[in-house]
């Protein structure tokens, strides 16, 4: 539990040489939800064989990971209408901010994006509210 | 070839996902749990992406073209807006929620059930709802726009309104 933080930053190096590589090699922005959002809406019509192939990477390697730990839990919630309201509120949000974690936080912040630095602040917010709200008050999470 | 670096590159973050344990969702809640058992491990991650990431838009932002010969990214919008403030707020809400957001939800798609996948597909009605959600917002800030800028009182606004009046 306490080496947990190291681990943190070495899986946060390897996030950044992820969005470096994509930046320098590819010269895209490695946005999560931007990739995915582009095929979702079409609006990323010219570039789908790019954005499939990073999905593609991003699902099938972790699995690959999976054997060298003892357990990998995800804590997943099985309330159904906890996931479909989580779901619906990521895919909204991120897509009218345009950007998530990877590409506001990761990719915005690195270059002292002030967008990048106000939607980081702001997801944070929503989500420590949503925290106390639910888990402290409601109790539900 | 281009295929195959974001193959690359998507592997990379994935791994990074898991090996910081960022696919587990408790971590991710904990990190935003500010006034319950709270776990910093969050910070570090984005620290060691932030880290890396600012050597490399030193070296980016030099570039003309990429590694592969296609336009780097940008110009970047810097107009901080309704959509950010409010679409951050509600990402967060919903992160908050499930412990999960859009990179950990398809790295740990293979091992996180049908929970996982319940999730993604609300994900992905909600990306594309999200087009009509702008318009709408975007018909909120031309009707404030075209209410008539209401009577102040002071001379000038007065005084303009007169001569174009005339």
């Amino acid at each position: 539990m306490h080496q947990d933080w190291i681990w943190g930053l070495v899986g946060g190096l390897m996030i950044g040489a992820g969005a470096g590589l994509f930046l320098l090699v590819n010269g895209r922005i490695m946005g999560a939800s931007g990739i995915i959002g582009g095929l979702v809406d079409g609006s990323g019509r010219e570039t789908v064989s790019e954005r499939v192939a990073f999905l593609g990477g991003l699902i099938a390697v972790p699995p690959l990971l999976v054997p060298l730990y003892t357990t990998v839990d995800t804590h997943m919630t099985s309330s159904v209408w906890v996931i479909v309201a989580a779901g619906l509120m990521v895919g909204l949000g991120t897509r009218i901010a345009n950007g998530c974690t990877s590409g506001h936080g990761v990719c915005g912040i690195s270059r002292f994006s002030l967008r990048g630095i106000v939607a980081t602040a702001f997801y944070l917010l929503g989500g420590a509210l949503v925290l106390v709200i639910f888990r402290h008050f409601l109790g539900v999470i | 070839m281009r295929n195959f670096f974001a193959f690359l590159s998507g592997g990379l973050f994935g791994a990074g996902l898991l090996v910081a344990g960022m696919v587990d969702t408790k971590k991710v809640q904990g990190w935003l749990d500010v006034f319950g058992d709270w776990d910093p491990t969050l910070a570090f991650v984005m620290g060691g992406a932030v880290s890396v990431m600012f050597f490399v838009w030193i070296f980016a932002k030099r570039r003309e073209t990429s590694m592969l010969g296609s336009p780097m990214p940008g110009p970047f919008p810097r107009l901080v807006d309704r959509n950010l403030v409010l679409g951050s707020l509600l990402f967060g809400a919903g992160w908050g929620l499930a412990g999960l957001c859009p990179g950990p939800a398809m790295g740990s798609l293979s091992f996180n059930g049908w929970e996982g996948w319940l999730f993604l597909i609300a994900m992905g009605v909600g990306m594309a709802l999200a087009p009509r959600a702008k318009a709408w917002l975007s018909v909120l800030d031309r009707s404030t726009l075209e209410v008539p800028p209401c009577e102040n009182g002071t001379k000038e606004a007065s005084a303009t309104s007169a001569t174009r009046g005339a």
